[in-house]
Parts: C-alpha cells; sequence; structure tokens
C-alpha cells in the first residue's frame, strides 16, 4: 500500500496476473519488504493481535449466526442449544463471548501505547481519528452483541442505553421509539440489533483497512517517537515484524484460552442467565467491564443531558487529541512529565472502572465526580499546558542509535506487566456482579472445581433422585433432555437406562389425526416436563412465588466476592460461587427468625438467601429420600448431591471443555516456546 | 532431533524454523475441525430421528399415507391385489434398475409397499397412484415408478429407497 513495488514473479502465469491485477505486488510491498522500526517493542505486536481477534470474531460470529434463532421467544434458548447440542457449540460460543472482551482487552493496550509514544502526532492524525472510529463501532458490535443472548442483563442492558438516546432534546421519544420499533425493548428490537451485529464487524474491516493504509503511508511510529531516516533505522516486515507478531500473538492466545477453557463466566454477568423478564430489573445493571469507565462518567454527572453529553465526549474527545497534546517530542520516554501523567491517567481510568461496577451511592458517587473531572482535566487541563511548559530531554538521533543505545530483551516483563493488567482490568467486573447476599456462603471442596476438575458420577446419580424426588414437584428442568442422562461427562448412564427413565414419565404430544393433544411415554429426545404449564399456574400454586428453572440455576446465580478475592479467582479459577450459593441455601433454613426480623407472611428465614425471607419452604430434612449405595442420607449430603447435579445441567460438556482446554495448553505452550527461539534466531542477525 | 543437533550451524536454524511451521501448521489443521464438524446434524437433531412406530389399521386397500421419518417423507402404501401382480409379474431385464418386487416389501406383508418419497432424480417428492404404472409420478421433470416404486421411464437413475423398518406386528411398523 506504499506506493508501486517493483515486485516480479517469475512465473509466467503468475506474471500474467500480475501484470493485469498487481495484487502480489501490493501484499509484497504490504507485508514483506515494508519497511519497519527495528526498535519497536512488544506494545507494538497489539496490532496484529487485533487483526486475529477481529478475523476470529467475524469467523466464530459468522458460525454462532447460522445456529442462533434472533427471537424474543427463542434467543436464550437457542443459544443453550448451541451450547449444549451444536458439535463444538460450547467451545465456539466460549470463543466468541470471551472474544469480544478480549478484542476490547487488546484495543486498551493499543490506544494507551499510542498515547504514551505519542502516535497520534503529525503525520499521523488521520490514523488516530480512525482508530477512534474503529473504536467507536466496536463500542457499538459489542453492546448490540451482549442483547442478543436475550438474558436479563441483555435486555436491561438494551433499554439502559437506547434510553440514553431518550436526552436528546425534542426528538428524544422519537429517537428511541425507532431504535425500538415498539413502544419497549422487544422483539423488533432484537431483530434489528442481529441485523447489525452482523453487519457492523464488516464495517470495522473496512476501516481497518483504511487504518493499515493510513499507517503504510505515515509510517510506524517507534518507542523513540522519532522518522526513521536511512536503511539503518528500519528492518523489512517480513521476517522481522512477521515472527515478533506470530510470538505476540501466540502469547495472547495463551491468555485468551485461560478464559474460553477455564473461566469462560469470570467476565459475565450471572444475571444473563436468566431469560429476560419485562416485569423485573436486576438489582444492579451493569454494563459488560470495558464499558465501565463511561458508565461511571455518566452516573456521576447529576444531569441528564449533560451526563450523556459526557459520557460521548470521555470518547469523542480522543479524536482532537492530536490537536490538544502540541508538544514536539512524540514519544513520553523523553517527557518526564508527561511520563508520569500518563500513568496517573491509567490510574483514573482504572479507578473510573471500578466505580462504575459499584452501586452509585455515598462515597462512590463523589470519588466518580472527581475522578471525571480529572479524566477531561488531562486532555483539556494538562496535555496543552504540559506542551508549553514542559523541557523534553533530548531524544536519540535516529532509530540506530536508539536500538544500540539500549540492548537486550524486555520480554518478561512485558509478559508479568501483561498478566497482572489483564488481572487487574477484568477482575473489575467481578464488582461488577456485586450483589448484597448478606452472609458470604461457605466455600465448599466440589470435585468439578478446578482445571482437572471431573463430575462425581455418584453424586450426579443421586442429585438427579432428589431432584427427582424432592425438587421437581415445583421446578422445571427444561434444557435437559433425558438423553443427555446417558451422554459422555454425565451421570454415566447407559442408553438402555438412560430410555427407561424417560419412560416413567409421561409426556404431552400431538396433535393426532383427530387434531387432539395426548399423552405418551417420554422418550430419549424429551425433556424433562415443567411441574407447571406457564408461569402463572406455577405462581397460582405456590403463593405467588415463581419456582425458577433449575437448568442454569447455578450459573443464574452468585454473590459478591468482594476485593481482593476476585483478583485471586482469576488464577486459582474458582468459578464456584453459584454451587456455594445454591448449597448453602438449601442448608441455611433456620427454625426462628432472628429477633428484631420481621419475617413477611408466607416466607421462611435462610441465612443466605438476598433479603433472607425466601417463599420456598425447606425443601430437604434428614432420611427424606432413600440413597441405594451407602450414602448418608443427611441434608448436608443430599444438598451436595443436588447440586453437583444442577451443576452438569447447567453445563453438560464441562468435561470436556477442561479436557481440551488442557489439550490446548500443552499444544499452545509449545507453539509460543518455537515461535520465542525462532523469533530470537531471526532477530540475531539484526541487533 | 540428534542429528540435527550435531549438525552445524544452518541447519539448525533451518531445522527451528521447520519445526515451528510444522507446529504452527498441526494447531491451524486441528483448529478447523470445530469449524467445520459444527455444520453437522446437532445432538437434538439426531435424537429428534430416532424410529417411529406407524399404525396400519386405518390404511384401507388401494389408500396409502406419508409420514416424516427423519424430516423425509415415507410413503405407506395399502396394494390391491392387481397391483401386486403388476408389480411381480413384470420382467426384470425389462427394468432400468432390476428388482424383484420380493426384494422390495417385507416376506408375508406383499400387500405393504413402504418406500421413501424422494424422487431420485433430483430430490422432488412423487404423486401417488398417478402416471401410467399406477404407481408415482414425478411432475418436476416426468419420472414415472410402478406399483413397487421401481423407476420404468424418465431421467431418474433408481428405484424409489425403501427405508430400514421392520413389523412389530401384523398392524404396526416401526421405521428407522
Ligand atoms: S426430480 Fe423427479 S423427475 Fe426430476
Amino acid at each position: 500500500m506504499s506506493g508501486p513495488s517493483d515486485f516480479q514473479p517469475t512465473n509466467p502465469a503468475l506474471k500474467w496476473i500480475e501484470r493485469r491485477l498487481p495484487i502480489m505486488g501490493l501484499v509484497h510491498s504490504s507485508f514483506v519488504a515494508y519497511p519497519t522500526p527495528r526498535n519497536l517493542n512488544y506494545w507494538w505486536t497489539f496490532g496484529a493481535i487485533l487483526s486475529m481477534m477481529l478475523a476470529l470474531q467475524i469467523l466464530t460470529g459468522v458460525i454462532l449466526a447460522m445456529h442462533y434463532t434472533p427471537h424474543a421467544d427463542m434467543a436464550f434458548k437457542s443459544i443453550e442449544l448451541i451450547v449444549r447440542d451444536v458439535n463444538y457449540g460450547w467451545l465456539l460460543r466460549n470463543m466468541h463471548a470471551c472474544g469480544a472482551s478480549m478484542f476490547f482487552f487488546a484495543v486498551y493496550i493499543h490506544m494507551f501505547r499510542g498515547l504514551y509514544y505519542g502516535s497520534y502526532k503529525e503525520p499521523r492524525e488521520i490514523l488516530w481519528i480512525l482508530g477512534v472510529i474503529i473504536y467507536l463501532l466496536m463500542m457499538a458490535t459489542g453492546f448490540m452483541g451482549y442483547v442478543l443472548p436475550w438474558g436479563q442483563m441483555s435486555f436491561w442492558g438494551a433499554t439502559v442505553i437506547t434510553n440514553l438516546f431518550s436526552a436528546v432534546p425534542y426528538f428524544g421519544e422519537s429517537i428511541v421509539t425507532l431504535l425500538w420499533g415498539g413502544y419497549a425493548v422487544g422483539n423488533p428490537t432484537l431483530n434489528r440489533f442481529f441485523s447489525l451485529h452482523y453487519l457492523l464487524p464488516f464495517v470495522i474491516a473496512g476501516v481497518v483497512v483504511l487504518h493499515i493504509w493510513a499507517l503504510h503511508v505515515a509510517g510506524q511510529n517507534n518507542p523513540a517517537g522519532v522518522e526513521a531516516k536511512t536503511e539503518k533505522d528500519t528492518v523489512p516486515f517480513t521476517p522481522y515484524a512477521t515472527i515478533k507478531d506470530a510470538f505476540g500473538v501466540s502469547c495472547f492466545l495463551l491468555f485468551f484460552a485461560w478464559f474460553i477453557f477455564y473461566m469462560p463466566n469470570y467476565l459475565g454477568d450471572a444475571d444473563n442467565y436468566i431469560p429476560a423478564n419485562p416485569g423485573v430489573t436486576p438489582a444492579h445493571i451493569v454494563p459488560e467491564w470495558y464499558y465501565l469507565p463511561f458508565y461511571a462518567i455518566l452516573r456521576s454527572i447529576p444531569n441528564k443531558l449533560a451526563g450523556v453529553v459526557a459520557m460521548f465526549g470521555a470518547i469523542i474527545i480522543l479524536a482532537f487529541l492530536p490537536w490538544l497534546d502540541n508538544a514536539r517530542t512524540r514519544s513520553s520516554k523523553y517527557r518526564p512529565l508527561a511520563k508520569q501523567f500518563f500513568w496517573i491517567f491509567v490510574v483514573v481510568c482504572l479507578g473510573l472502572g471500578y466505580l462504575g461496577s459499584q452501586p452509585p451511592e455515598g462515597i462512590y458517587v463523589i470519588a466518580g465526580r472527581i475522578l471525571t473531572f480529572l479524566y477531561f482535566a488531562y486532555f483539556l487541563i494538562l496535555l496543552p499546558l504540559l506542551s508549553r511548559i514542559e523541557t523534553p530531554r533530548p531524544v536519540p538521533n535516529s532509530i540506530a542509535d536508539d536500538v544500540l543505545a539500549k540492548h537486550g530483551g524486555k520480554v518478561a516483563s512485558v509478559v508479568v506487566a501483561l498478566v497482572v493488567a489483564g488481572g487487574l482490568l477484568v477482575g473489575g467486573t467481578q464488582n461488577a456482579r456485586a450483589e448484597d447476599h448478606g452472609v458470604a456462603p461457605p466455600g465448599n471442596k466440589w470435585s468439578f472445581s478446578g482445571p482437572m476438575g471431573k463430575f462425581d458420577r455418584g453424586a450426579l446419580q443421586r442429585g438427579l433422585k432428589v431432584y427427582k424426588e424432592v425438587c421437581a414437584s415445583c421446578h422445571g428442568l427444561s434444557y435437559v433432555a433425558f438423553r443427555n442422562l446417558a451422554e459422555a461427562g454425565g451421570p454415566g448412564y447407559s442408553v438402555a437406562q438412560a430410555a427407561a427413565f424417560a419412560s416413567d414419565y409421561k409426556v404431552k404430544d400431538g396433535p393426532d389425526d383427530k387434531g387432539e393433544m395426548f399423552e405418551r411415554a417420554g422418550r430419549p429426545a424429551d425433556y424433562f416436563p415443567s411441574p407447571f404449564p406457564n408461569e402463572n399456574a406455577a405462581r397460582a400454586a405456590n403463593g405467588g412465588a415463581f419456582p425458577p428453572d433449575l437448568s442454569l440455576i447455578t450459573k443464574a446465580r452468585s454473590y459478591k466476592r468482594g476485593f481482593p478475592m476476585f483478583l485471586v479467582d482469576f488464577f486459582t479459577q474458582y468459578q464456584e460461587q453459584g454451587p456455594d450459593y445454591v448449597s448453602a441455601v438449601l442448608q441455611g433454613y433456620e427454625d426462628k427468625a432472628p429477633a428484631g426480623f420481621a419475617l413477611p407472611e408466607g416466607s421462611y428465614y435462610n441465612k443466605y438467601f438476598p433479603g433472607h425471607a425466601i417463599k420456598m419452604p425447606k425443601p430437604l430434612s434428614d432420611g427424606q429420600v432413600t440413597y441405594d449405595d451407602g450414602a448418608p442420607a443427611t441434608v448436608a449430603q443430599y444438598a451436595k448431591d443436588v447440586t453437583t447435579f444442577l451443576m452438569w445441567t447447567a453445563e453438560p460438556h464441562m468435561e470436556a471443555r477442561k479436557r481440551l482446554g488442557l489439550q490446548v495448553f500443552v499444544f499452545l505452550i509449545l507453539l509460543t516456546g518455537l515461535l520465542y527461539f525462532t523469533k530470537k534466531k531471526v532477530w540475531a542477525n539484526a541487533h | 532431533m540428534t542429528t540435527a543437533s550435531s549438525a552445524d550451524h544452518p541447519t539448525r536454524r533451518d531445522f527451528l524454523f521447520v519445526a515451528t511451521g510444522a507446529v504452527a501448521a498441526v494447531g491451524a489443521a486441528a483448529a478447523v475441525w470445530p469449524l467445520v464438524a459444527q455444520m453437522n446434524p446437532d445432538a437434538a437433531t439426531i435424537a429428534a430421528g430416532a424410529p417411529i412406530e406407524v399404525d396400519l389399521t386405518p390404511i384401507a386397500e388401494g389408500q396409502d399415507i406419508k409420514v416424516f421419518w427423519r424430516g423425509k417423507p415415507i410413503y405407506i402404501s395399502h396394494r390391491t391385489k392387481k397391483q401386486i401382480e403388476e408389480a411381480q409379474k413384470v420382467s426384470l431385464s425389462s427394468l432400468p434398475d432390476p428388482q424383484p418386487d420380493s426384494a422390495r416389501v417385507k416376506a408375508g406383508h406383499d400387500q405393504w409397499l413402504v418406500v421413501i418419497g424422494i424422487c431420485t432424480h433430483l430430490g422432488c417428492i412423487p404423486i401417488a397412484h398417478e402416471g401410467s404404472y399406477d404407481g408415482f409420478f414425478c411432475p418436476c421433470h416426468g419420472s414415472v415408478y410402478d406399483t413397487s416404486g421401481r423407476i420404468r421411464s424418465g431421467p431418474a437413475p433408481s428405484n424409489l429407497p425403501v427405508p430400514p423398518y421392520t413389523f412389530v406386528s401384523d398392524t404396526k411398523i416401526q421405521i428407522g
């Protein structure tokens, strides 16, 4: 993309093509011969990482769209079917959902890198602005993608974010109605979001082409911030940058795989495993972690319109950066003051992210206002001021001089910085799910926790018995089919046993030739029948309370882990908030509410239930279910077994996920090691 | 490995490059597998393709019904004496896809013809009781099948396939 190339193929057929469409010359001049500064550090590999993430998101997204149903009544279920029934559906879904977070993680590093090294300065203003446009498009795409699973957070996130536009004077209401296609967020909204979510990534890809074009015209910036002048300053893109980028990408894939295979729900919100309910808002509405800083800015301003303007302004201001910062010196390496303020700014952004996840009350509001002021002050006051008063240190004469001045790799420090930054950034989301659950449930030893965790078959079989004899009278299990009982990684029944189990159930079928519905014995392909025909019937039979479907309950419940536990969880792969909570609630009944606690009529006191007043009577008591394998018939054992069983119903392919994860890690570590040594060999003669 | 490490410098470097490239290629190939495998029928679809039972009592002689199994239409015809005779007496050498009628029905149940109602030409659904052989006629490009579902004229290359089925009792079959 940097002018005509002198590349000439020797093969006559290729020559024939090249004369008519010089595509090989284009590739050669852009990705082979293209001169790249020889002093780039690993922060520069994030361009390649982002290209890979975009390609991966488009690939997995196109595949998921083959199985997804964009309809308000079916979207949630279709995603469960993807995860449960489609071959490797769980893998593709995890890749796409975690991929969105990884994409944002990488883009934030990429942006901070540009900020630190002054990559937005003359002659790269347009390159930078194109980047801001890509970021805006990413935010829109990510938001609409999050709506598609049609869980509680999807629905209420869509409601809150679209309502931002109602702040527009005069036209606000009309704009919002236009976005919804109805009187509220509903099926038309979901349909158009799906359509746009499919479209926008290709728009992003188009702008990325412009971004790379502009990059290849202006040339890459570099840590020294001085332009390449002679050939000694650069190395050809291939093999030097190619192999370095490949190594960077491979390291990033290791980080990515940690989430896909071991912590797929760490970045998500438990509430999104509850199907969308237009009648109930979750206690704390929080966006995905990558929007949190802007969400904090929105909430810091006590005026609706001003808040929305500030939020969008916080992003748009980035586009004006080339003109707000007039300093001649590009790289903050040589700007003693700018360097310090840069890190303060990073802390401000992280702080805003943390505050965005906290309830908007008390000290959090005040802190939010201070940080919002600091955020804008950095751009509007500090950077213009610094360019006048700061005396920069002398910059090296050339890139070659810069390389000679310091020699030696900083891979280790970069990797450590990456891991710590990753842990910190994504850790913020844990607080996002903070909910006041009163007493924290005690931790348990689960057979299925950790990277090698497996389900205890005996516990699964006993748990099924407890479900069937106790829970099933009020709670459905509608995403689980009888055939699942015979599938690998499950309770370990044979196909015949599962069929026999199914035939004990009566299932409604029809219509028959006369148009009538009839009952027949269950078959393996049937799903567990629900105890009530619909929600209203369930409520009527249960004193107004709706016993939730249990298929996903262990993923749909969580409790606040708090700082610093959520950071520790990232490394220990603690993922069992849901099971711990479910098992605690089953055992948390107390005969008498503590003095001073006003227990409402028809409720029971439970230590671990949020608010403590639960409508479900104590479900389990000692000796209630007879075990025939000698396990103790105690409430503690029942709770443990049924929770294990419900963890399996929530994620039937958990064992496959962890098994494949191990294989992928072994492979990626091998590949990363090889790439590291290859990179060293390639660069050996460049230093 | 041993030979490579005992060799001189350039060879060792080449070995490293080849090894890295090979591992990357294996990884890429393995990554393609799930991307392709997801296109196969999912577990719910496969489970829904389990065998079905069909009660034959409501089908009078000379009538037929169409049931669906694995998304395919299955014709179940209760053949008349005349139709059975026609099917049995035709000389095999005159057939494009020679097959005796006995190979297409279950022994002792000559009156029941069970075939997958998908034209072997390009997949249209032939109409029962039409065409010059009193069997099936495909309206798309004019293939004609006889009372045993065998191709007699037209572009279709082979007979209508017989699905796997068994007689559970004299009046009930299980398809699949
Ligand atoms: S599809 Fe039946 S004749 Fe062509």
